[in-house]
C-alpha cells in the first residue's frame, strides 16, 4: 500500500481526533458510542454465556451446592471446603497427574513431533502420496467427536482390530481400554488431533526461503543439523504458537476419553475435564465439579496470559 | 534441479514409506468404520462383509433413529452459525474500520475467550441454566454454542475484513451512506468468502459438539444426532455396530463436504489455520 493511501486512511480513522490530545466535545463523544453500537451484541452474548459461567464457577465452587435436593435450593458459603476436600480426595491429585500425561504424551510430544514430523517427509514425497497422508490424517480431524471417538473405541477394543491385528502374528493382545487406558486415550488422541498441528506446520514450512537451505546443503550440513540449526529455529514462531494451541485444545478433550473409558477402570483415565462432569453429574457433588471447573479455568487462563504475553498475536 | 542425486533418491524412497505405514495406521479405524456400515453382521474389528449391504443405512434411516435427530443438528449448528456470523460482523466492523479506545481491550478479551477450555466450563454453566430454567431449551443451548465459537469467529472476520479495500466506502461515506448500508452494500459483498469460512468454521464445531447439547438438552426429541448416537451405542452397543456404522456415516457426511467445499473451492483452509496461526 502506497503511502498517500495510508495517510488518507489514517486521516479518515482518526478524523475526530485532530490534535495529539484532543478535548473531545460532546458531538465526536455522541458519534464514538454510536460507533462502539454495533459491539453490543457481541458484548451481551460473551458476558451473558462466557463470563457468566465463569463468574458463577468461581462463585459457585465456594458454597456447598449440590445436583438436587434441598441444598440446590439455598446453598450456604462455605469458603474453600471445596478445594480442601479436593486435595485431600485422593483422585483429584491422580488426575491432575493423568492430565498431565495426557497433555505432553499426546499434545506436546506426540501431535506436534508426528505433525512436524509429517510435515517435513511430505516435502520429500511424491504428490500421490503427500495427498493420500494428507487426506487420511485431516479424516480423522475433520470427523465430528462422537464418530472419532466410536472408530478409536473400536480400534481399541478388546475384540476390535488392533488385538485382531495382533493376532494374525501371534501376539495375544491385552484388553487395552481396561489395562492400559490411558495409553489408549493418548494414542487415540494423537490419532486424532495430529492434522492440525501438520496442517500449521505445512504452512509454517512453506514460508522458509529454500536458498537458506540450500546453501547449508552447498556448506556441507547434513539433513539431521539443516533440521535443527536452520529449519527449526525459522519457524519457532509457529511451534511455540502451536505447542499453545494445542495443549489448550487437549486439555478440553473430553468427549474421545468418555466415550472409550468412561474415565475407567474407575477413575484411572479420568482426566480433569472427565473427573468434573464425574464429580457433579455421577455423584452428585456439583460443588466438587465447579472447583475442578475452577481450577481448570485458572490454568487454561494462564496458558492464554501467557500465550498472549510471549507471542503477542496481532490484535490491531 | 533437474538431476536427482542418488541420496535425494534413496531419501525419497524412505519418506515415502515412512509416510505410508503412519497413513495405513492413521486409516485403520476409519476403514472399520466404512466396511462395518455396509456389513450387516459387523464386529468391531475390521473385516470384509459377507457381501455389501445397504440395509443398515435402511434400519437407520428413520424418522427417529436418523431424521429427527439430524433436523435437531441442523437447528442448533445452523443457528448457532447464522447468530455467530451476525453478531461477529456486526462486532468486526467497527474493531476492523475505527480506532476505538475499547478496540485493544476488547481483542485482547477475544483472544482470551478463544484459550477458555469449554469443556471446563460445562458445570457451572449446567448450574447458571438450571438456575435461569433454561435446560433443554434448544434456544438457550443455540444461544451458548454461539457464544463459545463468537471470540474465534470475530477474530477471524475482523481480519477477513481487514483485507477488504476501505477506498470503496470512502466513497459511500462521501455520498451521506449510514455505517449500516456501508456494511450491507459495501462491505458484506466483498468478503463473501470470508463470512462463508467463518460460518462453515463455526457450523462444522457445533454439528461435532457432543457435550455442550449433552448436558444442556434432554428430551430425546429435541437432541441433536450427536447426543442421539451416542444413547444409540448405550442401548444398542452390544449387536448393532453395523447401524451405529452407518448411522455415524451419515451424521459425518454433511462436516466432511462442507471441510471440501471450504479448502477446494474457497481455498480457505489456509484461512482457518492462518486465524489460529497468531
Amino acid at each position: 500500500m502506497s503511502a498517500p493511501t495510508t495517510a488518507r486512511q489514517n486521516d479518515r480513522l482518526g478524523r475526530e481526533k485532530p490534535s495529539p490530545r484532543p478535548r473531545r466535545p460532546h458531538a465526536a463523544t455522541h458519534r464514538s458510542f454510536l460507533r462502539a453500537v454495533p459491539l453490543l451484541p457481541a458484548v451481551i452474548l460473551l458476558a451473558v454465556f462466557l463470563l457468566g459461567p465463569v463468574i458463577s464457577s468461581f462463585y459457585g465452587s465456594l458454597t456447598d451446592s449440590s445436583l438436587s435436593g434441598a441444598s440446590a435450593q439455598d446453598s450456604r458459603f462455605v469458603g474453600l471446603d471445596n478445594y480442601s476436600a479436593l486435595f485431600a480426595d485422593a483422585d483429584f491429585p491422580k488426575s491432575i497427574l493423568l492430565t498431565l500425561l495426557f497433555l505432553v504424551a499426546s499434545a506436546i510430544v506426540g501431535q506436534n513431533v508426528l505433525g512436524l514430523g509429517l510435515a517435513l517427509l511430505m516435502r520429500s514425497s511424491n504428490r500421490v502420496v503427500r495427498s493420500l497422508v494428507g487426506t487420511l490424517v485431516v479424516t480423522a480431524w475433520v470427523l465430528p467427536e462422537i464418530v472419532a471417538a466410536f472408530a478409536a473405541y473400536a480400534f481399541f477394543n478388546d475384540s476390535g482390530t488392533l488385538n485382531n491385528m495382533l493376532g494374525a502374528v501371534g501376539i495375544d493382545g491385552p484388553n487395552w481400554l481396561y489395562t492400559l487406558p490411558m495409553l489408549s486415550v493418548i494414542l487415540a488422541n494423537v490419532w486424532r488431533g495430529t492434522a492440525f498441528s501438520m496442517l500449521v506446520y505445512a504452512a509454517a514450512l512453506q514460508d522458509v526461503p529454500p536458498e537458506i537451505t540450500e546453501s547449508a546443503e552447498v556448506d556441507g550440513a547434513h539433513g539431521w543439523q539443516r533440521l535443527i540449526f536452520i529449519t527449526i529455529p525459522m519457524i519457532r514462531r509457529s511451534i511455540s504458537t502451536n505447542l499453545m494451541l494445542t495443549t489448550l485444545q487437549t486439555l478440553s478433550v473430553f468427549t474421545l476419553i468418555f466415550v472409550m473409558t468412561g474415565g475407567g477402570p474407575g477413575t484411572d483415565s479420568s482426566t480433569l475435564p472427565v473427573l468434573a462432569y464425574q464429580e457433579a453429574f455421577q455423584f452428585g457433588q456439583l460443588g466438587f465439579g465447579t472447583a475442578i471447573a475452577t481450577i481448570m479455568l485458572l490454568v487454561g487462563a494462564v496458558f492464554s496470559i501467557a500465550y498472549i504475553r510471549v507471542l503477542k498475536p496481532e490484535v490491531d | 534441479m533437474g538431476m536427482t542425486s542418488p541420496s535425494r533418491r534413496t531419501m525419497r524412497a524412505a519418506s515415502n514409506s515412512v509416510l505410508l505405514l503412519v497413513t495405513a495406521a492413521f486409516a485403520l479405524p476409519l476403514i472399520w468404520l466404512v466396511l462395518a456400515s455396509f456389513d450387516t453382521r459387523a464386529s468391531l474389528s475390521i473385516k470384509l462383509p459377507d457381501s455389501l449391504s445397504l440395509q443398515n443405512f435402511r434400519d437407520v434411516m428413520t424418522p427417529e433413529t436418523a431424521f429427527v435427530p439430524l433436523l435437531n443438528s441442523v437447528y442448533l449448528a445452523g443457528g448457532c452459525a447464522i447468530i455467530t456470523v451476525i453478531v461477529a460482523v456486526l462486532a468486526a466492523y467497527p474493531l476492523s474500520r475505527y480506532r476505538m479506545r475499547v478496540n485493544k481491550p476488547f481483542l485482547y478479551g477475544v483472544l482470551f475467550g478463544t484459550c477458555l477450555p469449554i469443556t471446563a466450563m460445562m458445570v457451572p454453566v449446567y448450574a447458571l441454566f438450571v438456575a435461569f430454567n433454561l435446560i433443554d431449551s434448544v434456544a438457550g443451548t443455540t444461544l451458548f454454542l454461539a457464544a463459545t465459537s463468537l471470540p474465534i469467529a470475530i477474530y477471524m472476520t475482523k481480519n477477513f475484513m481487514d483485507s477488504v479495500p476501505v477506498s470503496l466506502e470512502e466513497a459511500a461515506w462521501m455520498d451521506g451512506a449510514s455505517m449500516l448500508t456501508t456494511l450491507t452494500r459495501i462491505v458484506i459483498p466483498l468478503m463473501r468468502p470470508g463470512i462463508a469460512v467463518v460460518f462453515i468454521f463455526v457450523f462444522i464445531g457445533a454439528w461435532g459438539n457432543f457435550f455442550v447439547p449433552f448436558v444442556l438438552l434432554l428430551s430425546p426429541d429435541k437432541l441433536p444426532a450427536a447426543v442421539s448416537i451416542f444413547s444409540f451405542f448405550g442401548q444398542y452397543g452390544t449387536v448393532a455396530y453395523g447401524q451405529l456404522a452407518a448411522f455415524s456415516l451419515l451424521y459425518s457426511l454433511p462436516v466432511i463436504t462442507l471441510y471440501v467445499f471450504v479448502s477446494r473451492v474457497l481455498g480457505g483452509s489456509s484461512a482457518m489455520a492462518g486465524a489460529v496461526k497468531g
